[in-house]
């Protein structure tokens, strides 16, 4: 099987967040991390190399710093990487970025692309199935297990409210992975030596941009969100803040 | 062409999904601010019932898109059928609810007619002229407004509770329903759905819990949710956790709270250590009162908590179950 795994690095999820001047996006200065669910993903696709063999490619746009998730993917057991490297496309919408990843992999004759099925900044859900009706493939999102099949793979989705479902599909598809299908790997020392002299494939702005389109969409203002809540945050030492929790919860909300 | 918005609600095998009232509520209120028209559009097969259902509602038309094809639901044949649609009905904006099934087509259905999707919304508002869709960023620490820059239709998904269902107005009287027979080639579905099922044995319905202690990664190992456990005891309430602890496997998939798991409206929600991811929330902003503890200052549980404790809940949570025993035993 010869599996995309398409990653994304997003701030960490407890990195103190600040407005830039315009107030249009966040200032750079944070701590970069993975996209939980690409981790995910990135793992699902190893397991799957390591039942039916193959090859796992992992790929990423965005600026130099990107570099850094696939270097670990790398390290894990990915064979090798492409990155869509230029400062440009941090900004793109799903659409874009789903047109310029279709226009880096078009040499290449993958059976499965995975995505995670959201982004944890962006938390659009969109760049997989984008990807799959641009590629005139088959896709299935937020998934829990990969089988192969007869005809294909039969996937098990996750629906709301604890419910499940099993779904045939033909190859080659589009899945968008959900966290906790799996249980994260942590990369070697060996893999972090190997990592070094995998292939990993640079591509410029310029290679793609005749794929992208004007973004059709635009954040206007991002901020702040205003508190519509009137929370009463209780400090002190421990048993005070226990001790007046139960006395508010008790006579002020009068759920106890 | 005058502009339209046109609400495409979500039903299965003849029942008509909850959430798809707060999205008529929606394209209502857009309908109110702006002067367009208000339809709706339902897919399936047979689906009279419903579509029956939706036209007592206020909105101008009803709209049910035919096909055997249609049941069970794939994304290949949803979005034919709507691309169908909309060639010849072009709403202004098409408004969905942000369920995991339309999250599934909808993006489909945008880009195969070069248009683009504003998902998960949790309101709107009226910049001069212009509309902007609001939308959290960053799991809910930011929040921005978006605009579309391209053609009609605008697609929009809604956040659960971002509208409330209770506030679907009424019609005077039935509106038109109008059925259309949707044609779906041979081939155009590719994928081969089987049956829904529930796997985790239902040991707890939480949705009855009047009052519920929740963990998240702030509880960092599987043996210290034996203190969240007691305080739970302590206060009459269940034990749940954020998805994160499910999957660890540390408590079982049916004590998980959020969109993959139960949703809950109960008296009081205590949560701990969780740091209010979009997901969990949506399972858990309904309850009356939330108390969250966690050290976190910025976390976004803080934005919807009556009562916050910004500290280590190790230090918290102990004299906590003291307390409660104290007020319960009279004191």
């Amino acid at each position: 099987m010869k599996i995309l795994v398409c990653m994304k690095q997003v701030p960490q999820k407890d990195a103190p967040l600040k407005l830039n001047d315009s107030g249009t996006w966040i200032r750079e200065d944070v701590s970069y991390e993975v996209n939980e669910p690409d981790a995910y993903a990135l793992e699902e696709s190893l397991r799957q190399k390591e039942k039916h063999g193959g090859e796992v490619v992992v790929i990423t746009s965005g600026p130099a710093r990107a570099q850094q998730v696939l270097r670990e993917a790398l390290a894990k057991g990915a064979d090798r990487a492409i990155h869509l490297e230029d400062n440009a496309f941090v900004g793109l919408d799903a659409f874009n970025t789903a047109k310029v990843l279709a226009a880096a992999i078009k040499d290449e004759k993958f059976d499965l692309i995975f995505t995670g099925l959201q982004s944890d900044d962006y938390g659009y859900a969109q760049t997989g199935v984008i990807l799959a009706e641009l590629l005139g493939w088959p896709h299935a999102t937020i998934i829990m297990q990969i089988e192969k099949s007869d005809g294909g793979i039969k996937v098990k989705r996750e629906l709301e409210a604890g419910y499940f479902q099993f779904v045939e599909m033909p190859l080659p598809a589009v899945l968008t992975i959900q966290s906790g299908i799996n249980k994260l790997r942590y990369a070697t020392l060996i893999g972090i030596k190997q990592a070094k002299n995998k292939p990993l494939r640079k591509v410029a702005l310029a290679e793609v941009q005749s794929a992208m389109g004007a973004n059709l969409q635009k954040i206007e203002r991002l901020y702040v969100p205003q508190k519509t809540k009137n929370t009463q945050f209780l400090e002190g030492p421990a048993a005070e803040v226990a001790k007046k929790l139960v006395e508010k919860l008790r006579n002020e909300a009068r759920v106890l | 062409m005058p502009n339209t918005i046109l609400v495409v609600v979500e039903q299965s095998e003849g029942k008509l999904n909850r959430v798809s009232w707060e999205t008529i509520t929606a394209g209502q209120t857009l309908a109110a601010e702006t002067g367009w028209p208000l339809e709706v559009g339902v897919l399936g097969n047979n689906v009279a019932g419903v579509a029956g259902e939706l036209a007592a509602k206020k909105v101008a038309r009803v709209c049910a898109l035919e096909s055997p094809k249609l049941e069970p639901y794939t994304p290949d044949a949803y979005a034919a059928a709507l691309k169908q649609f909309l060639a010849t009905n072009t709403p202004k904006l098409v408004l969905m609810p942000h369920t995991y099934q339309v999250r599934d087509f909808v993006p489909k259905l945008a880009t195969s007619m070069g248009r683009t999707v504003v998902s998960d919304c949790i309101g709107y508002k009226k910049d001069g002229d212009k509309l902007v869709f609001t939308r959290q960023m960053f799991q809910g620490k930011l929040v921005a407004d978006v605009s579309f820059a391209g053609d009609a239709p605008w697609f929009v998904t809604f956040q659960n509770g971002a509208f409330r269902e209770d506030k679907a107005e009424a019609g005077a009287s039935a509106a038109p329903v109008e059925t259309i027979k949707v044609e779906i080639a041979d081939g155009v579905v590719r994928n081969k759905p089987q049956e829904i099922f529930k796997e985790a044995k239902q040991a707890v319905d939480l949705t009855q819990a009047e009052i519920i202690v929740s963990v998240g990664r702030g509880i960092k190992e599987q043996k210290n949710i034996e203190i969240a456990r007691q305080l739970a005891e302590a206060l009459g309430g269940e034990l749940a956790a954020s998805r994160p602890i499910c999957d660890s496997g540390w408590l079982p998939m049916d004590r998980q709270i959020g969109s993959s798991g139960q949703t809950v409206a109960p008296q009081l929600y205590l949560a701990l250590g969780i740091s209010g991811a979009i997901q969990h929330i949506v399972g858990m902003k309904g309850a009356r009162t939330i108390v969250a503890v966690n050290k976190d200052s910025e976390a976004p549980i803080f934005e919807i908590a009556d009562y916050a404790v910004v500290g280590n809940l190790f230090d918290i949570v102990p004299p906590l179950i003291e307390e409660v025993k104290k007020a319960k035993a009279g004191g």
